[in-house]
């Protein structure tokens, strides 16, 4: 006998705390600390802080360990929280060509004002599993000295003086950027709305389309014009103070590729440009992102638009991945009754179908008799 | 756990914040404005995820007040874990009443069903919709779709429910079935079955789309003329079933096949549950209604 049920409450009231106990784990091993993960898994604080578009370590770490580590489960979080917080202002564009530096490297020049400083990079380590690392074995304070406080002018600033590369945009001094988070998406759209759409992207999805660009599909010619990862200051301008406020600094990873252009009917031969400038350390991200900034500009160039990385509407609908989990996901959510009116349609058609044969036997028989 | 709670992040009245649910508002006024066009919204992230019902939590977020009464549904059930869920969320940020009886709610925020009983004046259906774009399947991209309804051009849709005809004998379109509101705008009713959607026409009660991934808001206010597209030759027909629900004998209503074995045993019964309930308490039996009726409390006043 069926007796409708009725215990979805319960069984999800049980279910969350069965995941609070898995997210645990063993009792007997030490909870993880905010500040351990900040510390220690500081680049996967940085993926949270730039796809969830919050710059905030603390809450990144709240939300990775919420999540049992699950990256796009921790940026929704973070998202779900951000998006509650009120407005109060917009900071200046920040000025990257004044950020202390740690870490930046060009490959377009051998040596250039500034130097090529490695900084904390994974580049040249050799991807052996270290086992003094697995038994707790203690790493020895750096060796600091003075900054040089050299200026650090961009490389994309220093190519433009000869006049070989493109100017950086020609949207007018005025132009107030969009805000995606505040206004709806509209295509075609701006250039400042486009990489705001690709900085809190999927680092995955931006990848993968990058490659493809490399592979042929829409290649540009890319160069890392550089790299460049540090902090920089924010400033707010206040309507009653005459200057500019400090807020404080972010660290960001800004990413300057140079692409090859041998010039079209709507423009020169030169040098153009693929940007990516994400929250945090994350090189990978940031020229993914360069990439698919450049493949998107196609039409601004006069090319063809023959890939997936060129175009805009299937790139930008398809690249925040809390969306597209989401709507994934959601396909375990109960659909039983369109699956119901599907059932009924497949049985009625199928009944038709069968009659059909069976009215289709029964005159071959007849003609065979004949 | 005994660790103390710390006040690293706190949240406002149902959730979002004020300027966020003015700018909903907006968007639901304009969509009320003009029936059937999508509105573009700048939807936020909610705390369930996109597909999830985020559209409609966000139109119910920004409409609900504390003297509201809640009632959620998805696949026309009170008690799915989706409903039970959003009906949870907005007991715990907002602290309103909910309940499971139609009539008693005055917003009813719903996934794939409207409700068995007629929704009066003054009541507010939310529904949770996926896909806003009835021509989405025909054309992938935004940039031509709002051309399209701007233009009026829905004849690529009526090509397709032809070309079903030609290839099936029929609209093989069961659910999602599109209309034309107020002789204008084609419009997705969301996934509800086509069962569902002569209810829509001229209802009473303000009708209220939000489809969150998607960034659009529609509405239809009330006594709108909602009309299922079709053919002369080929009128617009609800689905029918053989039997009637055998919980509470219910005929002329949307049932749900349940399976009871392995060897093709089945039964139909309500998708509505409140209704199905309702009928069962009035002395209604279906050939295998258990012998005493559950009795259940349906309405939690705000605590």
């Amino acid at each position: 006998m069926y007796v409708a049920v009725k215990g979805g409450e319960a069984a999800i009231a049980n279910a969350h705390a069965l995941l609070a106990d898995r997210r645990r784990g063993d009792r007997s091993v030490p909870a993880l600390r905010l500040d351990q993960i900040v510390e220690q898994l500081a680049l996967g604080v940085d993926r949270v802080m730039s796809e969830g578009s919050l710059y905030d370590c603390e809450l990144a770490a709240l939300a990775i360990v919420q999540a049992r580590g699950d990256m796009i489960e921790a940026i929704f979080l973070v998202r779900a929280y951000r998006t509650t917080l009120p407005r109060f202002g917009y900071t200046k564009a920040i000025d990257t060509g004044a950020m202390l530096v740690e870490r930046r490297v060009s490959a377009t020049y051998k040596d250039l004002p500034g130097g090529q400083l490695l900084g904390p990079t994974f580049d040249y380590t050799h991807r052996l599993l270290d086992p003094e690392l697995a038994a707790g074995g203690d790493v020895a304070e750096p060796l600091q000295r003075a900054s040089e406080a050299d200026a650090m002018p961009r490389v994309s600033a220093i190519l433009a003086r000869e006049g070989l590369i493109e100017p950086d945009g020609d949207m007018s001094q005025d132009h107030i950027p969009g805000d995606i988070t505040r206004e709806p998406l509209e295509f075609p759209m701006a250039r400042d709305i486009r990489l705001q759409a690709l900085s809190r992207g999927d680092e995955g999805f931006l990848l993968a389309l990058g490659y493809s660009t490399q592979r042929g599909y829409a290649r540009n010619h890319p160069f890392v014009g550089e790299v460049r990862i540090g902090e920089v200051e924010l400033e707010l301008d206040v309507p009653e103070l005459p200057f500019a406020v400090p807020l404080g600094s972010v660290r960001v990873t800004e990413c300057q590729m140079v692409n090859q252009f041998k010039g079209s009917a709507k423009a020169p031969p030169q040098f153009t440009r693929g940007y990516g400038l994400v929250f945090g350390q994350s090189e990978r991200k940031a020229m993914a992102m360069a990439l698919c900034d450049r493949a998107l500009r196609a039409t601004e160039f006069g090319e063809d638009v023959v890939a997936a990385a060129q175009d805009e509407e299937f790139v930008i609908s398809h690249t925040d991945n809390v969306q597209a989990t989401g709507f994934v996901e959601h396909l375990k959510l109960p659909h039983y009754v369109d699956f119901q009116a599907e059932l009924d349609l497949v049985r009625r058609m199928r009944a038709e179908h069968d009659a059909r044969e069976n009215a289709g036997r029964a005159e071959e028989k007849r003609e065979a008799a004949e | 756990m005994t660790a103390q709670p710390t006040d690293i992040a706190t949240y406002n009245f149902a959730y979002l914040d004020e300027q966020t649910k003015r700018m909903i508002r907006r968007a639901i006024l304009k969509g009320i404005a003009i029936p059937g066009y999508q509105v573009p919204f700048a939807s936020r992230e909610m705390p369930m995820p996109y597909g999830w019902g985020t559209g409609g939590v966000q139109v119910t977020a920004s409409i609900i007040g504390p003297d509201d009464v809640l009632k959620v549904i998805d696949q026309g059930a009170d008690d799915t874990t989706n409903a039970v869920s959003i009906r949870a969320f907005f007991r715990k940020v907002a602290n309103v009443a909910v309940t499971t009886e139609t009539a008693k709610a005055t917003i009813i925020q719903t996934r794939h069903r409207i409700p068995e009983h007629p929704l009066s004046s003054g009541q507010v259906l939310v529904y949770q919709v996926p896909i806003p774009e009835p021509l989405r399947f025909l054309e992938p991209r935004e940039t031509e779709t709002r051309k399209m309804h701007a233009l009026e051009e829905y004849g690529l849709m009526h090509v397709k429910l032809y070309e079903d005809i030609a290839r099936h004998g029929r609209i093989a379109t069961t659910y999602a079935y599109p209309v034309k509101v107020e002789g204008r705008y084609v419009m997705d009713p969301s996934p509800t079955p086509k069962f569902d959607n002569p209810k829509m026409h001229r209802s009473p009660a303000l009708q209220l789309f939000g489809a969150g991934r998607e960034k659009r808001i529609y509405a239809l206010p009330p006594f709108t003329d909602v009309v299922s597209l079709d053919f002369e030759d080929h009128p617009f027909e609800v689905q029918t079933f053989d039997q009637p629900c055998a919980l509470c004998a219910a005929e002329n209503v949307y049932l749900d096949e349940v399976i009871l074995d392995d060897h093709g045993g089945h039964m139909f019964v309500c998708s509505d549950t409140d209704h199905c309930e309702k009928r069962r308490e009035q002395g209604h039996r279906g050939h295998l209604a258990p012998e005493t009726p559950s009795a259940l409390e349906k309405t939690e006043p705000a605590q």
